[in-house]
């Protein structure tokens, strides 16, 4: 049983039926963010996500982005534990009052050059939370934001879209912070 | 030993609360609730406030009555209902941060999600400026030889919600743990209030994202309880469908996540794909992944797509097929056992006293599930089993999971043949007099309480009480005695909601 279950995941992964469409676009977009990182940094690109509000939906997209369909870290994307082992710091939420100096401390603690991606409605103006005593609001009211992903939440394909634009605006030269 | 229906008799009943009884009583009836309670014959579901006037939602455990004690308190001060049952304490600490309610004879009075950092108080109570002021939270203390502390969190290693857990600990034993929550706070009870009915149900949807469909469920059930509407055949078993759906794709990812703290990460992988296949199902079927803004007040939002039904049998298909050789793997590696058999074990008492719902519960001997009790349409018309253990381990609170799995399957199954053609909505009223709405939800986690008062097509208080509120601190006391380094294994097989909590 076991040894039938381990050849099901790692000699022929999910794939009963044909790959679909946008299963294809999707390793194509991974591959593309791989390739762009190694290009400019010359490894894999380590991100650190920071929910700083959300309502965790936003998380549950952004695990999706490990799981065998979309399995990003095949192309060099890593999530990292550490923000001092970040390339990118990946945003989710309101920046709530109560996290506001959780979010600048982990923004600190991130060596530079870095870049910021507020992932999702709520992280670009607050979304429907926008206006409570308990928010701030989006994410560029705390931290320097280079790029907005939309959605609520964000599908896993609109994440590593967003991702692989970073990386081309990185690539033609617009600066780090 | 007082009866629910007694305790609701005793005070002055409530017209225009639906579906059940609601009743203003003086302090003594209050009290006598709350002695109740820790005689175990009365259930604590929810306690909540308004600026000079505090509820509580109450399920009489012999009867299976619900109903709602309220107490008018135009001082600000009630009788401490956690002085005599602790599953009170936190919604209590919480009452006095938002409304500036104190109960009297409360055993602590921290604040719990006012951090200092509002630039006011009681934000829904009689508001005051105050300066931003994050004094030193005072963890509580604990002595002994060789205690050391360990602090962790807000930010976690891992892409999870934020919150802090301080552990004491002896050697690698945990002698205590203490939780701070409350850093996703985001004042959703203050915008829904006078905010459209619709604006509400947006906000509902967003309180925890992985149970978008219970909340919305919750809050719709509430709004059509207090304009009494009734809501058609074919909406009512698509918000199930997207429902059992919503369970299958959260245990799904919670019993792969489970084994990957476990150090099994092969199961994590195959579970990831099943709970993958559901949310496209989901998508294809209804247009968003997560079913988000679909369950409306009135019925949902948009029908099911011409090919979703297929998608969807495609996708229950799928883990019908794969599952049971994933449970037999479960229950088949020595490894993964030896870490959750007898790991983090909540006591049936425990479970019992905090009323604890879902997995939590079930797995610890509390047999209820709000799908039977109170019971809701259209789960009287479906054929579906409440699994429950008494073991009230790790191993326990997955395999409910399983079982849950197989039942949610099913249920889905039944709902598909099941699907007649008819309307999906329909019109609110737009009500003269002020009326009040209550619900009782099951989502994946346990029951979520939602409780309204409507008054015309605006919100004029709305409270949303998530099931992690008692089963949070039954984590704290599920991990006494037990090493550090099975905290995370623990905690995934709770799996609380910080931001329904943090609200
Ligand atoms: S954008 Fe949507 S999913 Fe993300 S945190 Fe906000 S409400 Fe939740």
């Amino acid at each position: 049983m076991r040894k039938l279950l381990f050849q099901s995941l790692f000699r022929q992964p999910l794939t009963e039926q044909a790959p679909r469409p946008d299963d294809a676009a999707l390793a194509e977009l991974a591959a593309m963010v791989g390739r762009t990182a190694r290009r400019r940094l010359g490894r894999s690109l380590s991100i650190r996500e920071v929910d700083a509000g959300s309502c965790n939906g936003c998380e549950l997209e952004i695990h999706a982005l490990s799981n065998p369909y979309y399995d990003v870290e095949r192309f060099g994307i890593r999530f990292v534990a550490s923000p001092r082992h970040a390339d990118v710091l990946l945003v989710t939420g309101p920046v709530t009052k109560n996290m506001r100096e959780a979010l600048e401390r982990t923004y600190r603690a991130t060596p530079d050059p870095k870049w910021v991606v507020a992932a999702g409605d709520c992280a670009r103006d607050g979304g429907c939370f926008a206006g409570s005593y308990a928010v701030v609001g989006g994410v560029s009211a705390v931290i320097p934001v280079d790029l907005h992903i939309p959605g609520c939440p964000p599908s896993p394909i609109a994440i590593l879209r967003g991702l692989v634009s970073l990386l081309e605006a990185v690539d033609s030269g617009v600066a780090a912070r | 030993m007082p009866r629910l229906i007694d305790l609701i008799r005793a005070g002055h009943r409530i017209e225009r609360h639906h579906p059940w009884p609601r009743a203003v009583v003086d302090g003594d009836t209050w009290r006598t609730t709350a002695h109740a309670f820790a005689d175990g014959g009365l259930s604590l579901l929810g306690l909540w406030g308004e600026p000079s006037r505090v509820h509580m939602a109450v399920l009489d455990e012999r009867t299976s009555d619900i109903g709602v004690i309220s107490l008018d308190c135009p001082d600000r001060q009630f009788p401490s209902v956690a002085a005599h049952h602790p599953p009170a304490l936190r919604l209590e600490r919480t009452l006095h941060d938002l409304f500036g309610l104190q109960a009297m004879g409360i055993p602590d009075s921290r604040p719990w999600l006012d951090h200092g950092r509002w630039q006011t108080r009681f934000p829904l109570g009689e508001r005051l400026d105050a300066s931003v002021d994050a004094a030193p939270y005072q963890f509580l203390s604990a002595e002994g030889d060789s205690l050391h502390q360990i602090a962790v969190g807000p930010v976690h290693a891992g892409i999870i919600e934020p919150g802090h857990f301080r552990f004491t600990a002896s050697g690698e034993t945990v002698v205590r743990l203490e939780q701070r929550l409350g850093y996703t706070h985001k004042g959703v009870e203050g915008l829904m209030a006078g905010s459209t009915i619709e604006q509400a149900a947006r906000l509902a949807g967003r309180v925890s994202g992985d149970s978008t469909v219970a909340y919305g469920l919750a809050f719709a059930q509430a709004v059509e309880a207090a304009q009494r509407i009734a809501v058609p055949p074919r909406a009512l078993l698509l918000r199930a469908l997207m429902a059992e759906l919503e369970r299958l794709a959260n245990h799904l990812g919670d019993i792969g996540a489970i084994c990957n703290d476990a150090s099994f990460a092969l199961m994590q992988a195959h579970c990831a794909v099943l709970r993958e296949s559901v949310l496209r199902a989901a998508d294809a079927a209804f247009g968003h992944r997560l079913m988000r803004d679909l369950v409306v007040p009135g019925g949902v939002a948009r029908d099911i797509a011409g090919d979703g039904a297929d998608a969807i049998r495609a996708a229950l298909d799928q883990i019908r097929r794969h599952f049971p050789a994933l449970v037999e793997l479960y229950d088949n590696t020595a490894s993964l056992q030896d870490r959750t058999v007898s790991t983090g074990i909540v006591a049936p008492t425990l479970a019992r006293q905090f009323a604890a719902g879902g997995y939590v519960g079930r797995a610890s001997g509390r047999d209820h599930d709000a799908r039977r009790k109170p019971g809701y349409l259209p789960y009287d018309g479906l054929r579906f089993e409440v699994p429950v253990l008494s073991d009230g381990d790790v191993n326990a609170r997955v395999w409910i999971r399983i079982r849950e799995v197989e039942q949610s399957l099913a249920l889905a199954y039944q709902i598909l043949i099941g699907l007649e053609a008819g309307p999906v909505q329909v019109p609110l009223h737009n009500a003269a007099e002020p009326c009040e709405g209550m619900a009782l939800v099951e989502g994946f986690r346990g029951d979520i309480l939602a409780w309204l008062r409507l008054n015309g097509d605006r919100i004029e208080r709305c409270h949303l009480r998530d099931p992690s509120w008692f089963q949070w601190p039954l984590l704290e006391a599920a991990i006494e005695g037990n090493i550090v380094a099975d905290f995370p294994l623990c905690n995934k097989s709770f799996n609380c909601s910080y931001s329904g909590q943090d609200l």
